[in-house]
């Protein structure tokens, strides 16, 4: 119950709508109790003794008595509906909330199809169980005492038989439910399975057409709907097993009510009225008790769902502002970065190396610098950082001399963008995603970042311009026209530090060489981070750091480095392999200057 | 200006019903008939039967062992009895059904899943050029799950509703032909009532699935930019407009549900003149001694148990429907013919020597726009091609062509002097392998993925690829080394070592012929040097065709082809083509340019 006393805050304002649940229902049953026992007036009081004046009022009270179950039904319905859909609004709207804060390191082991059906099908059992399945166990348990109370008014002996043979459909019914538990757990996993194999069957098409394994994703394939086949069959052999004997258990209960009740009817201790009135009110009583196993299953799901809920509504959030945090005013803002000893270990990483040891950093504004080195060397991770989607373990980062944990959040990234390694378009039209950072954006200044990121010509050709849908579900865009548009989207904000991430790795030479121009100019006065892996994307930096596992191996700029032996000197070498007399020259160029 | 997100949605409109779609579904139900069969005569003989014989056992029991005078004892036994018998006949027959029942619908939808998925793996390129993957999967794995209730227990339920309405009707009719007529007024008014209602409750709920699959849509992006929202510091605006998705999906859920909430209470009102009638026109009948209790009791029973088929059928209904919408998605993917097929006198193609020809090839992948123009090319068996020019030149597109991911226009491609449109698909592919900048890695360990295009390969021969494409050594820091589950994708991988693993891919398969498509541009620089190695081992003496920006792949090959425009402008080794100045030399001095700019 802790679970929903955890929620408690999400629906418990419109506790009028749960009480109107609850009380439609059981009205509803109790009405639906009272009908049973007209049919027994009239059999007895009226046919019976040959007394016919109250029938029309009798009959009038009949169709009273179902107009007021079929209102109290609607109220249950009405007031379920409204329940739950509030309640799945506020969580929805609270999970959507939770997860815009929580922090890189959260989404880093975190799974978006975990995430996605937490907001959904959870949400959704939440939704169930709070607006109708409450109230409907309440009411089982409700029509269970009622009924049988007014049974055993009627005839108690008979009714207690009738009882035993109900504890059976009981007891079964649990029994049911505790069997098609673990089969519903295993279609859902053979869902899951069957939808990865043909995911990832259509996004890798390509690799699977030029190495030719149609015959052998085929075979993938079938094992997965072969598997959904069986977990369903496996469901309808539980069907099969238990429905049916709750049917017939229920079954004897009539053919018991009318042995016994007709002998008693014979023998003068009970009328046919009253028997008739007991048979009608057994149907009632039967019917819900199938479901029973039904809703025990819905209760244990929908407590498994709130936890669920509960545990990412509850996740604490890395990141977060203190106190009294310092909020940037956007144009006094220089753009100053410092790192002054910084480690950094990834959370959730404690057996790896750390990511960062002692890294030391200077740079002022107006200055560009550089990062190169392999896989793991720690070179996104210090832009991690700077953007503060870590916090550090040793050492500090500081903005224009203040420290990065005592900036308020959001104007800190506010005066940062960055374009990601693996670019991210969101499913709208070219224009959106380019003003994704500035909604205020006007055309002219969209058009002029696009162009800077010389992505305006190839976007004029598209079918619909600017407003050409992108993104996952829109139009296919190539590697470099999407890391075009990313360094527009990040330009557009005018940031006084620039991140580029590995950012203009499918761009050919050309192209980047115009963007670096642009760059030159727009950035002008402003920090920029360049991590590439090319020599002709690092070249003009002030600064150039060479990492390798977390540690700085080598810095300085290009004439510098070319000099000594080395990664950054190596990878020269290979990029410009024809030409080494370029290595000699550009050697003796330095060796000119210093010397 | 506030931030708008597009999704297309599953447009689901009301539309005449469509019979030949219904009776193309049924072909798939076909092969089963004959257990269709069996199943419906089972449960209507022994299950409807049964049902519909006790509420007159029980009228009989009231009138002439109850109700007669002194009682009728060893008949009310007997009685007792055969409702004893019917209800352990209704047992088997109920165990029976379910089981069949869902054994036929698994198998139809078994078999049409096959059917779709194996049509997919045979459609070309364009299909899936046009169409992003989140809508095919949709309609391999929902389209086809939502036929499943139709198929297994709805064909069967149809039957079962329209047996039970007419033996409940010839039955009251025969029982007491006027108090049946008078009854079954209520009949036409339920159904009037009913359908009406259940066509604006579907209406509503078609505009709540529609909502919902919007706010989907919408959860999956969020998650996946997550970071990018971040990094631009948009969570509020994000926040806000998610709170209007929500809420329009709430405020239309609310109508839906109150409208379908409407529907149980409604029926029962309307059947409430039933019962007037019947309570009143009834005792009337056995007042004049027309009819006994026990036939009046079976009324009682028949008509309270006359809307639920009423009402279970205009589900039914709406059921189908919908299941018609996902049949024809379905059928429209049938109906999708593969643009690149195998001739059906396709011959084989043996062991190629790597002679590839381009004759006058000509192709656009949209009529007006060519991609290719009056393409010659004439590569020996073992040379090295380079393919250079600016994104948008054709660099892929003749790599797509040899592989014959799509036909030409005009002119052929011919590999060792055959047209390669007369082999067969899988003999041409076999002896092609192609690592793409993106190449796909697939859920499960390194070392199958490795194995991907040879599965019978020996774990010794997938160790000595991965050694000589220099991948052995990452691999083997990998927590489970070679047995490393990767999933999502690879996401575990950094792009160099997804690299690599393609790569070791690629030589495993040990093609004739081998394609890198920009294979190298998202490695990074350790990395690089490692491939810069490889290279040597992974292009030996086969006919290689090597998509590149950067020089240094590139100065070495045989033959270098510069593309502009779809058009070949020059080809020659790097020696000539520097000295012969042209748009190679340009691009090169370019390079330069910028080191030194």
């Amino acid at each position: 119950m802790d679970i929903f006393r955890g929620l408690k805050a999400y629906f418990w304002q419109d506790k009028g709508f749960l009480l109107g649940s609850v009380l439609g229902l059981a009205l509803a049953t109790a009405f639906g109790l009272v009908y049973p026992l007209l049919l027994g007036v009239l059999i007895d009081d009226m046919i019976g003794q040959g007394r016919y004046d109250g029938l029309l009022g009798l009959a009038l009270m009949a169709v009273g008595l179902v107009v007021l179950k079929a209102s109290s039904q609607y109220l249950h319905g009405f007031s379920g509906g409204r329940l739950g859909n509030r309640l799945a609004y506020r969580l929805r709207n609270a999970c959507y909330e939770k997860l815009q804060q929580l922090s890189f390191s959260f989404y880093d082991s975190a799974r978006t199809g975990d995430l996605m059906s937490r907001l959904t099908a959870d949400i959704e059992g939440i939704r169930n169980f709070i607006g109708f399945g409450f109230a409907q166990l309440l009411n089982t348990f409700f029509l269970l005492v009622f009924g049988f109370v007014m049974m055993a008014v009627i005839d108690w002996p008979l009714t207690l038989m009738i009882l035993a043979l109900i504890a059976v459909i009981g007891v079964v019914a649990i029994r049911f439910e505790q069997q098609i538990h673990p089969v519903f757990r295993s279609i859902r996993a053979a869902i899951s399975n069957l939808t990865v194999s043909v995911q990832e069957n259509i996004m890798g098409v390509r690799t699977v057409k030029s190495f030719d394994s149609e015959a052998h994703e085929m075979k993938k394939f079938s094992v997965g709907n072969e598997k959904y086949r069986s977990n369903h069959l496996q469901l309808a052999g539980v069907w099969a097993k238990f429905f049916p004997v709750i049917e017939f258990t229920a079954n004897l209960c009539i053919a018991l009510l009318i042995l016994v009740g007709g002998l008693r009817v014979i023998f003068g201790s009970m009328t046919l009225g009253e028997l008739i009135s007991l048979n009608f009110m057994l149907g009632m009583i039967v019917a819900p008790l199938w479901n029973l196993g039904f809703q025990i299953n819905n209760f244990t799901q929908s407590k498994a769902a709130g936890e669920r809920l509960l545990e990412l509504l509850n996740k604490p959030i890395a990141i977060r502002n203190v106190e009294h945090p310092l909020v940037l005013k956007d144009d006094l803002v220089k753009g100053h970065v410092r790192f002054e000893g910084v480690s950094f270990r990834y959370p959730n990483h404690d057996h790896q190396p750390p990511a960062l040891v002692g890294f030391d950093l200077d740079a002022p504004p107006g200055s560009v610098i550089g990062f190169l080195g392999g896989t793991g060397s720690g070179k996104s991770t210090i832009m991690q950082l700077l953007l503060r989607a870590y916090d550090v373990n040793d050492g500090s980062i500081t903005l224009d001399g203040v420290d990065l944990r005592n900036i308020e959040l959001e104007s800190l990234r506010r005066q940062m963008a960055i374009v990601f390694q693996e670019t991210f378009l969101f499913s709208t039209t070219i224009k959106e995603n380019l003003s994704y950072g500035r909604s205020d954006a006007t055309m002219e200044e969209i058009v002029e970042a696009a162009k800077l990121a010389q992505a305006h010509d190839f976007i004029m050709e598209l079918p619909n311009g600017y407003d050409t849908i992108v993104g996952e579900r829109g139009m296919g865009l190539s590697g470099g026209q999407k890391q075009r548009i990313a360094i527009a989207r990040a330009l557009l904000v005018k940031p006084r530090v620039l991140i580029l991430d590995d950012s203009t790795s499918a761009l050919d030479m050309e192209t980047e060489h115009q963007i670096q121009l642009a760059l030159r100019k727009v950035m002008a006065g402003r920090t920029t981070f360049i991590i590439a892996h090319r020599i002709s994307s690092l070249r003009h930096a002030d600064e150039i750091v060479v990492l390798d596992r977390g540690r700085v191996v080598q810095r300085g700029n290009h004439e510098q480095l070319v000099r000594v032996p080395g990664l950054y000197r190596e990878t020269y070498r290979i990029q410009y392999a024809d030409r080494p007399e370029e290595i000699e020259s550009a050697a003796g160029c330095v060796r000119r200057v210093t010397g | 200006m506030s931030r708008q997100f597009l999704y297309q949605d599953d447009v689901l409109i009301e539309k005449p019903f469509n019979w030949k779609q219904m009776r193309r579904l049924f072909t798939f139900v076909k092969p089963y008939r004959k257990e269709v069969a069996r199943v419906a005569l089972v449960m209507t003989l022994f299950g409807m039967l049964t049902r519909l014989a006790i509420p007159l056992v029980i009228s009989y029991a009231i009138d002439h062992a109850i109700k007669a005078s002194g009682g009728r004892i060893p008949l009310l036994y007997t009685l007792t009895a055969v409702m004893l018998a019917l209800y352990a006949l209704r047992w088997w027959a109920q165990r029976y059904t379910i089981r069949k029942t869902n054994e036929i619908g698994q198998n139809v939808i078994f078999d049409l899943r096959s059917t779709l998925f194996k049509h997919i793996q045979n459609l070309s390129f364009r299909f899936f050029d046009k169409r992003p993957a989140g809508s095919v999967l949709v309609r391999v794995t929902n389209d086809v799950n939502s036929l499943q209730d139709l198929l297994s227990n709805g064909v069967v339920n149809s039957v079962i509703d329209i047996v039970q309405l007419c033996g409940i009707t010839v039955i009251l009719l025969v029982l007491e032909p006027r108090l049946g007529l008078a009854v079954m007024i209520t009949v036409p008014l339920m159904f009037i009532v009913s359908t009406s209602l259940r066509k604006r409750i579907r209406f509503a709920w078609q505009t709540v699935r529609i909502k919902q699959s919007r706010i989907n849509s919408h959860l999956n992006e969020c998650i996946q930019g997550i970071r990018v929202t971040q990094a631009f510091a948009q969570e509020k605006e994000n926040t806000a407009f998610f709170e209007g998705m929500n809420r329009s999906s709430i405020l239309s859920w609310n109508r839906a549900s109150a409208l379908n909430q409407l529907f149980g209470p409604i029926i029962e009102v309307t059947s409430a003149v039933g019962t007037l009638i019947l309570l009143l026109y009834g005792t009337h009948l056995v007042r004049t001694e027309a009819i006994t209790v026990g036939v009046l009791v079976a009324f009682f029973s028949y008509v309270s148990s006359f809307w639920e088929p009423i009402t279970r059928l205009g589900q039914m209904y709406s059921q189908l429907l919908i299941a018609m919408s996902s049949a024809e998605r379905i059928f429209e993917y049938l109906d999708e013919k593969p643009v690149v097929a195998e001739k059906p006198d396709a011959r084989e193609l043996p062991q190629v020597e790597g002679h590839v020809r381009f004759e006058e090839v000509e192709f656009g992948y949209e009529a007006d726009r060519p991609a290719l123009r009056g393409i010659d090319l004439d590569i020996k068996p073992g040379m090295t091609v380079a393919l250079v020019g600016h994104t948008g030149s054709g660099k892929s597109t003749i790599v797509n062509l040899l592989c014959r991911f799509y036909d030409t226009v005009k002119g052929r491609v011919l590999i060792d002097g055959i047209d390669i449109r007369d082999v067969k698909l899988a003999d041409l592919r076999s002896q092609i392998s192609i690592v793409m900048q993106d190449t796909f890695i697939f859920s499960g360990t390194i070392r199958d993925n490795i194995r991907y295009g040879r599965p019978d390969a020996t774990d010794a021969e997938v160790e000595a690829a991965a050694r000589a494409v220099r991948a052995h050594d990452f691999i083997v820091h990998l927590p489970d080394g070679y047995d490393t589950e990767v999933q999502e994708r690879g996401s575990a991988l950094s792009m160099g070592q997804r690299q690599l693993v393609s790569f070791a891919r690629a030589l495993l398969a040990d093609p004739r012929i081998l394609i890198l498509d920009e294979a190298t541009a998202s490695i990074d620089t350790e990395t690089e040097l490692r491939i810069q190695e490889a290279l040597g081992t992974l292009l030996e003496g086969r006919t290689s065709f090597i998509v590149a920006h950067r020089l240094s792949t590139i100065r070495n090959a045989d033959l270098i082809v510069v593309l502009d425009h779809g058009v070949i402008v020059e080809q020659g080794n790097h020696e000539q083509l520097m000295r012969h100045g042209g748009h190679y030399r340009n691009l090169i001095e370019a390079q330069y340019r910028f080191l030194s700019a």
